[in-house]
């Protein structure tokens, strides 16, 4: 394979610039070096001989238009010569479509300006967000409210099909990991309490913390990963594929039809699910107490019914389907915001989930704050 | 690729296809020759798209022998297989522009992969696709979702021509477009065979483009293919190859065309019998 060479020779009063060789892509990143290393005439009359050229593309047709275009900008008037006659197609096509690349703009916040105008767009962006998810809270509710009125419209296949895979779908998981935690749990506090020998309250503290917070936080958390991305995928799939404008030409609205399945089936079977992780993870609690530290079972079953309430185990559940309406919400509302763009449902999916997640722990200490201040 | 014993481009030997129980080539037969126009027509699920895809080299069959640029796909190296690959440019049916990078970017991923340039001369050659596929010099900063069917099909294109390929495939390369903007692609692909030397292959449902630029047509009829001029095909007698042809559209496009290619021949097949 020859490598392109030019040579620029002083002919009577006329400059030859000659080209030779391939100007294929392959050799465009040398020759493109050798061109901008070159010196560059004013004021002259150059000649472009392609006579040596033996094999072009596009690429190396556009090195020599820019070349071209180079002498031409410095006031050469220059005339091409000696084209190869199966050349010249390509020549002529890319001679009347030249185009100069633009000029990449410049990042703008690497100044200070900058700085300050990228903290003052994302606040604005943030502001619009909340503004807009509220608005899309207020619309989930109304329909809501709707279908209070007129209950025969509600869809109970959708919903129970959303039961199914958001609750049933999820018990193995969701109990597995409640169930390790248990074990965790009685084992790091058992190990703690030894030391003061009161291994017995190892149960209160499983029981409390289990029933109280663990339980439901740790199921919200899965369920956001596992059932919140699942909805915006699916939400922001049909969106890319016009399927929810589809549904609004064939008089459907989208909110019914696919969000309050997912929403009251979420609200719906969160708290069932929290009752199970909750049964989980004190039986691993209570196994563990039983390997490690030889509490019987009844024993663990007699300390567990002194050490907590029935508040207490309410208080877990009551959580639940705040928990579960917001993963809904939030995945939902994700899944109407994809653009048509495969990128942006994954970028979406997993703000859903951050977003769900950011979201159940807030409201998981404003529960707090609530419950201590009515001393339950 | 200089090495070209004879001037065919494509030979495709015997393939078959087969999806479940479901046959649907059986005992393909195609040969394209080199910087011709060859389309593939045929109804609804005759595989169209499966036979570019096999041509490809995306879909396998289950039997038969393949040849692109005189080397048999069906038995390359990986490295092989990319080092052809490189000789192909594909344009899908909506384009499939990577969705997260704009369309100089687009344009620039096979000279990244496969090419050592400098990042302005990268951009400049971005710049001359889009300058040649006919789109606004703007265009190149935008993403594809910003963009109109028709633009998204010539970024597409832009970005098929990339590394200058020998051969062009082209899904349904005016699906979609309104007829202006479609007889535009054709006059494009018809100048840049002319001056890039390109062979192009083609699946299209349009019969103008067929008749406009297509120098021979495949037709898939009962799993098998029928190769031929226009004016074979006009003269071919399988009821669904005349009913393709000779439907209103097709005669439309034909008095539209005649004035170019007059594919049939005075006398042997008068057209007003047929209606």
């Amino acid at each position: 394979m020859a490598t392109a060479s030019f040579v620029a020779s002083a002919d009577r009063d006329a400059l030859v610039f000659q080209a030779e060789g391939d100007w294929l892509l392959a050799t465009a990143g040398e020759l493109d070096q050798r061109l901008r290393a070159l010196q560059l005439p004013s004021g002259r009359r150059v000649v472009l001989d392609l006579a040596g050229v033996e094999r072009l593309d596009t690429a190396g047709a556009w090195l020599l238009k820019r070349t071209d275009n180079e002498l031409a900008a410095r006031g050469n008037t220059v005339t091409l010569a000696n084209v190869r006659e199966h050349l010249a197609p390509l020549v002529e096509q890319v001679w009347a479509h030249s185009a100069a690349a633009l000029p990449h703009p410049i990042p703008p916040h690497h100044t200070l300006g900058g700085f300050v105008a990228r903290i003052g767009e994302v606040s604005v962006q943030l502001m619009r967000r909340a503004y807009s998810i509220t608005g899309f809270f207020g619309l989930v509710t109304l329909t809501f409210v709707e279908l209070v009125r007129h209950p025969r419209r509600l869809r109970l296949p959708a919903l129970v099909a959303q039961m199914e895979t958001v609750g049933v779908d999820a018990m193995p998981i969701v109990g597995l990991l409640s169930f390790l935690i248990g074990v965790v749990f009685a084992y790091q506090g058992a190990d703690q309490l030894r030391r003061f020998g009161a291994e017995i309250y190892t149960v209160n503290l499983l029981g409390i913390a289990i029933l109280r917070e663990l339980g439901v936080l740790l199921t919200a958390i899965i369920i956001a990963g596992r059932s919140g991305s699942a909805f915006t995928a699916q939400i922001g799939t049909m969106q890319v594929n016009e399927e929810i404008d589809a549904l609004r030409t064939l008089g459907l609205n989208p909110v019914e039809v696919l969000v309050v399945p997912r929403v009251l089936g979420l609200m719906l079977t969160l708290p069932l699910l929290v009752v199970y992780a909750d049964f989980m993870g004190l039986l691993g609690g209570c196994l563990m107490s039983w390997a490690s530290l030889g509490i019987l079972i009844p024993t663990f079953l007699d300390q567990l019914h002194t050490a907590i309430g029935l508040w207490t185990f309410w208080v877990g559940i009551i959580k639940a389907p705040f928990f579960a309406a917001i993963i809904a919400l939030v995945g939902c509302y994700e899944g109407f915001n994809v653009a048509r763009s495969a990128d942006s449902v994954g970028r979406l999916t997993t703000q859903s989930v951050v977003e769900a997640i950011f979201l159940v722990i807030v409201a998981d200490s404003a529960f707090s704050i609530l419950f201590s201040l009515l001393k339950i | 690729m200089q090495s070209q014993p004879d001037n065919i481009t494509i030979r495709v030997r015997g393939v078959v296809n087969r999806f479940g129980a479901q046959t649907v080539h059986d005992g393909i037969e195609l040969e394209v020759r080199r910087g011709e126009v060859m389309g593939i027509v045929g109804g609804s699920g005759t595989g169209k798209s499966v036979l570019l895809r096999t041509l490809i080299g995306l879909q396998r069959p289950v039997a038969g022998r393949i040849e692109v640029l005189g080397r048999d796909i069906l038995h390359l190296r990986e490295a092989e297989q990319r080092e052809l690959e490189q000789h192909f440019g594909v344009l899908f049916q909506d384009g499939a522009l990577f969705s997260s990078l704009t369309v100089a970017q687009n344009i620039e991923v096979p000279l990244r992969e496969h090419c050592a340039l400098p990042e302005p001369l990268m951009d400049e050659i971005a710049a001359t696709k889009i300058a040649i596929v006919g789109l606004p010099e703007e265009a190149g900063d935008k993403f594809p979702s910003q963009l109109s069917g028709g633009m998204r099909k010539r970024s597409g294109l832009a970005r098929a021509l990339a590394l200058d390929p020998e051969i062009l495939f082209l899904d349904e390369p005016t699906a979609g477009l309104d007829p202006i903007a479609a007889a535009a692609f054709d006059r494009l692909i018809g100048d840049l065979k002319a001056s890039l030397g390109l062979t192009v292959v083609m699946a299209t449902h349009d019969l103008d483009t067929l008749f406009a630029i297509c120098d021979r047509v495949a037709v898939l009829v009962d799993k098998k293919i029928r190769v031929g001029t226009l004016s074979e095909h006009l003269q071919d007698p399988h009821p669904w190859i005349r009913a393709y042809f000779h439907g209103p559209r097709g005669r439309a496009a034909l008095d539209m065309n005649s004035g170019q290619h007059s594919p049939i021949d005075a006398g042997s097949q008068p057209l007003a019998g047929l209606a």
